[in-house]
């Protein structure tokens, strides 16, 4: 979790790299995101769609990015998240997930950070590059 | 091309109630293993009301209304040659497992880049509680790919 006192724009989020996109990921992720394009999970309709193969959902790599967010600050004190999908993430890519504080403001009468994260897969390339704001104070204003 | 003059369109707002067994599944899923996302005791233990819903998955539960494709068929759109552009949240705040929640989808823009070969449709949603508190907005761009343009 944050710790306040020492924190600084540049400083990093822990990141982590993920197991191997594999056809199991996205059927499980097909089932549990209640997104069933077949464009996910069915090579034969991907080919006729135009596409290699089946590829990754974005929002699967959206959902990995928010383990990022939330292993280091508490759900309640994120209040906003966003990503643009750049590049397809494909069968067998390990993806890194990655951010760090771009910013430290005033706004909403609480302190946040601004954070910029991006997926890469194992080459470096970009998949995805967003960004979210983080308070810092009143953590707890929105728990139950 | 599709027809900008549904920029503005309301589609029909619908409810949806969050299950925790989807939660788990969806935390299996994306390989989250903090236990506040798939355990009701360690959620209630750090402090929360049940299972949270995670950051991304009020899109998923979009997606659990009467016609998920509705947008699609409205601006005759076909499923394999779409792709997602964008996608936006601004939180209000949190939902929990046995919340229903509303859904106000509403086109908010239509345009394409070059010459056509590829549209966008931005569809932002409104997500309220059973409380009317307000939950969250959604904002998703959807590419549509066109490969001989228009």
């Amino acid at each position: 979790m944050i710790d306040l006192s020492t924190l600084k724009v540049g400083d990093p989020l822990p990141a982590f790299t993920t197991e191997p996109i594999s056809r199991h990921t996205l059927a499980l992720y097909c089932g549990a995101s209640g997104d069933h394009n077949p464009i996910h999970v069915d090579s034969d309709f991907a080919k006729q769609s135009g596409m290699p193969d089946v590829f990754a959902h974005g929002m699967l790599s959206m959902a990995y990015l928010a383990r990022l967010l939330t292993h280091w600050a508490p759900q309640q004190a994120l209040r906003s998240y966003g990503v643009r999908f750049v590049a397809i993430t494909h069968l067998a890519e390990r993806i890194t997930c990655s951010g760090k504080v771009v910013d430290i403001l005033e706004e909403g009468g609480e302190t946040r950070a601004r954070i910029e994260l991006a997926t890469t897969n194992q080459d470096g390339q970009t998949k995805l590059a967003g960004n979210a704001v983080v308070a810092l104070s009143a953590a707890n204003r929105q728990s139950a | 091309m599709l027809d900008k003059r549904h920029i503005g369109h309301a589609l029909p707002g619908f409810e949806v109630a969050v299950e925790s067994g989807r939660l788990r599944f969806f935390a299996k899923a994306t390989g989250q293993r903090d236990p506040i996302y798939s355990d009701a005791a360690a959620a209630k233990a750090a402090g929360h009301r049940g299972l949270p819903v995670p950051p991304t998955f009020l899109f998923c539960l979009e997606m659990e209304g009467p016609n998920p494709a509705a947008l699609r068929e409205l601006l005759g759109i076909d499923i394999g040659g779409i792709l997602h552009g964008e996608q936006q949240f601004t939180y209000h705040g949190m939902a929990y497992a046995g919340d229903v929640l509303r859904f106000e989808p509403r086109i908010a823009d239509i345009y394409d880049k070059r010459n056509g070969a590829l549209e966008f449709v931005v569809r932002d949603t409104r997500v309220s509680n059973q409380k009317g508190e307000a939950v969250a907005e959604l904002r998703c761009v959807t590419v549509v790919r066109n490969p001989e343009g228009s």
